[in-house]
């Protein structure tokens, strides 16, 4: 079984803060690390290749620097791995990274399967996946929480969604964006460190793309744009109230109702 | 398109610019800035770094933002009813359209769901597309994205708002990817201007920034939101609204995706998974008043929960104590009525995301960490808050 998963690079704490005053966002002692959240979309390509057999490439897109998780996944047990890394790709919304990433999973080679975690926890958006799915032509499943079985032509996995659980069999090759907790994610082998310390790892530019239009790509091809980014609002400052009895019942009331906690369906 | 070149004649102190980008996308290579691929155009060097950054814009192919008018809003069925998040979106959706003289759409997809197009309309779909047929018995992505694309194509609604639910979040990227436009996740607000462009802002980084995003060039725009983010509209009983029937031929329905087996999970209905929790502590009188305190919790539709006191005498369940020796909770509001806060029954619920405390000791420890403390006679407030809500049930 072929199984591409995609992984990202992201600050090592979401705790960043803007500064208020200059609208700076404060990054002391930010370091990165692998996305948390695809950690377990490794670890399932991993339990799959024990069982079935196969070969896992691991691909990512952002910095030089991001060939640092592409080495942690080979530590875990990944074979091969790119990075797509070029200026051009720079600025890139859900639109422009789903589509370089379809583009470098074609440059990679065929696939039976592409394993994506839930989300990013920079980005948050857990958008990518569905895209690149849709951008690779291929169906998709999302919120996989268990895998139970493999063959040449399918995968068969369960989906959790909050009502139900829903097992499906799906056609390869496939896209499916895992929950956390599937698997409990390994850690880092030394030895396999050692092993693959020379391993190359591609590096993916404009140029080695099948679609080198640039206008596809980074800020060109994005559709969004961020206008402008805040602080939120910090809503956790303390209130009392002192008042009579039935003028708290009355605010306690309204802020339930503007909260939502009463919406009850006519 | 926009892009940003650099004036390294006017870089004086390159760290102090390198410390302008929140995404740490500036670096020097060889003595000179450069941006990386990190950038996000959030423009905040150009801002605020002296010159040193400009933005060139050049002229760009645009959409004819005229040919794509009116809001569409995609419904979510489940378990047969309308999902109420499909509700809060056409409220939104009509609000915005009101602004700028839009109509508001709605698009129904499912098996033996056209009955439920007339809920659309009361809650402010005006055109109301219905696709009712086998192939959409379960949410699988292929035939739905298909009546979505044909939904689309045939109304050329200016934005779409999808719920952001499991099946939301999967159809809106799969529709935005197919139409090659913007999409924004997890809007928490949505305005329109008068250029018909949709004002959305999104937290990233778990919450602690919110970004404006905009879709200036390309139509639709779509975007999601989080159940429970906007409010449900009054309900208008008599609408108006014109239903559309289409029909998918067998080709669009295909899939790749068999659904084998459905479970419908138990429902969860320990203190720990409720969202809403009323606690009751020592300020409670005698037994009986818990009925008052289980009111108050149906009507929140949460759960009834209590301090260690209650339990050891025997007027709750061990299995809704909250503390150190129960359970810890972290529901999304936990009322506390007369409950003192005492360290272990603190250590069980201080997660919460909103904390109210009703207790007549206004040196109760619980005030310290309470969000809303409220100091007074729980046997006067609580009845007197059953009595509002309860009022402001029959008034709708």
């Amino acid at each position: 079984m072929r199984i591409t998963v995609c992984i990202k690079q992201v600050p090592g704490t979401s705790q960043v803060e803007i500064d208020p005053k200059t609208g700076v966002l404060k990054r002391d002692g930010v370091e990165s690390k692998m996305n948390p959240f695809d950690l377990y979309a490794l670890e399932t390509a991993l339990r799959l290749k024990q069982q079935y057999g196969g070969e896992i490439t691991v691909i990512s897109m952002g910095p030089p620097q991001a060939q640092a998780v592409i080495r942690e996944a080979f530590m875990m047990g990944a074979d091969r791995g790119f990075l797509l890394s070029d200026r051009k790709f720079g600025g890139a919304d859900v639109l422009a990274t789903s589509y370089t990433i379809s583009q470098g999973i074609r440059a990679a080679g065929p696939y039976d399967v592409i394993i994506c975690g839930k989300q990013t926890t920079d980005g948050d958006t857990a958008q990518v996946g569905a895209e690149l799915a849709e951008s690779l032509g291929i169906p998709h499943v999302t919120n996989v929480c268990r895998i139970h079985d493999a063959d040449a032509v399918s995968l068969t996995v369960t989906q959790d969604l909050p009502l139900h659980r829903l097992t499906a069999k799906i056609t390869l090759p496939c896209l499916i964006t895992v929950e956390k907790n599937i698997f409990e994610p390994r850690l880092p082998s030394y030895k396999l460190m050692c092993a693959t310390a020379e391993r190359e790892i591609r590096v993916l530019t404009l140029a080695d793309l099948p679609d080198q239009d640039a206008m596809h790509y980074g800020l060109n091809g994005s559709p969004t744009q961020v206008k402008r980014i805040f602080p939120p609002e910090k809503s956790t400052r303390q209130e009392k109230w002192d008042g009579p009895e039935e003028e708290s019942a009355d605010r306690l009331f309204r802020f339930l109702s503007d909260r939502k906690f009463l919406q009850k369906l006519g | 398109m926009p892009h940003i070149i650099i004036h390294q004649e006017k870089a004086a102190d390159p760290q102090q610019l390198i410390g302008l980008c929140p995404f740490g996308a500036i670096e020097t290579v060889d003595g000179r800035l450069s941006i990386t691929s990190g950038c996000r155009m959030c423009r905040n060097c150009i801002k605020r770094g002296n010159g040193v950054f400009e933005l060139v814009e050049e002229p760009v192919a645009m959409v004819d933002k005229s040919a794509w008018n009116g809001i569409a809003v995609i419904a979510e069925v489940e378990e047969g009813a309308i999902h109420p998040v499909t509700f809060e979106l056409l409220g939104k959706a009509r609000e915005l359209a009101s602004k700028i003289g839009y109509k508001v759409y709605a698009l129904l997809i499912g098996t033996g769901v056209t009955p439920l197009a007339g809920r659309l309309a009361e809650y402010g779909a005006e055109t109301i597309h219905v696709y009712d047929q086998e192939a959409f018995r379960y949410f699988r992505i292929e035939p739905y994205t298909a009546a979505a694309e044909d939904f689309i194509r045939k109304v050329r609604p200016g934005s779409v708002l999808v719920g952001g639910t499991p099946a939301g979040r999967s159809l809106a990227p799969r529709l935005a990817a197919r139409f090659r436009t913007g999409l924004t996740a997890d809007c928490t607000s949505l305005d329109i201007s008068a250029s018909t462009d949709l004002d959305q802002i999104r937290p990233a980084y778990g919450g602690n920034i919110m970004a404006h995003i905009n879709t200036p060039r390309h139509r639709p725009q779509f975007a999601t939101v989080r159940y429970k983010i906007f409010s449900i509209p009054p309900r208008n009983d008599a609408p108006a609204a014109e239903i559309v029937h289409a029909k998918l031929p067998e080709e669009k329905l295909r899939s790749g995706i068999e659904i084998l087996h459905t479970e419908t999970k138990e429902r969860m209905r320990g203190i720990e998974d409720a969202e809403v929790i009323v606690a009751a502590g020592r300020g409670i009188k005698k037994p009986e008043d818990l009925a008052m305190l289980q009111e108050l919790a149906d009507l929140l539709d949460g759960r009834l929960a209590s301090t260690r006191a209650l339990v050891e005498a025997g007027w709750t369940d061990a299995r809704c104590q909250i503390g150190l020796s129960g359970r810890t909770v972290k529901p999304k509001l936990i009322i506390t009525c007369g409950v003192s806060g005492a360290i272990q029954f603190v250590a069980g619920m201080n997660g919460s995301e909103k904390i109210i405390a009703i207790n007549s000791d206004p040196d109760a420890p619980i005030f310290n960490i309470a969000h809303i403390g409220i100091r007074g006679d729980l046997y006067k407030i609580v009845p007197d808050l059953i009595t509002r809500i309860k009022q402001s049930r029959t008034e709708d």
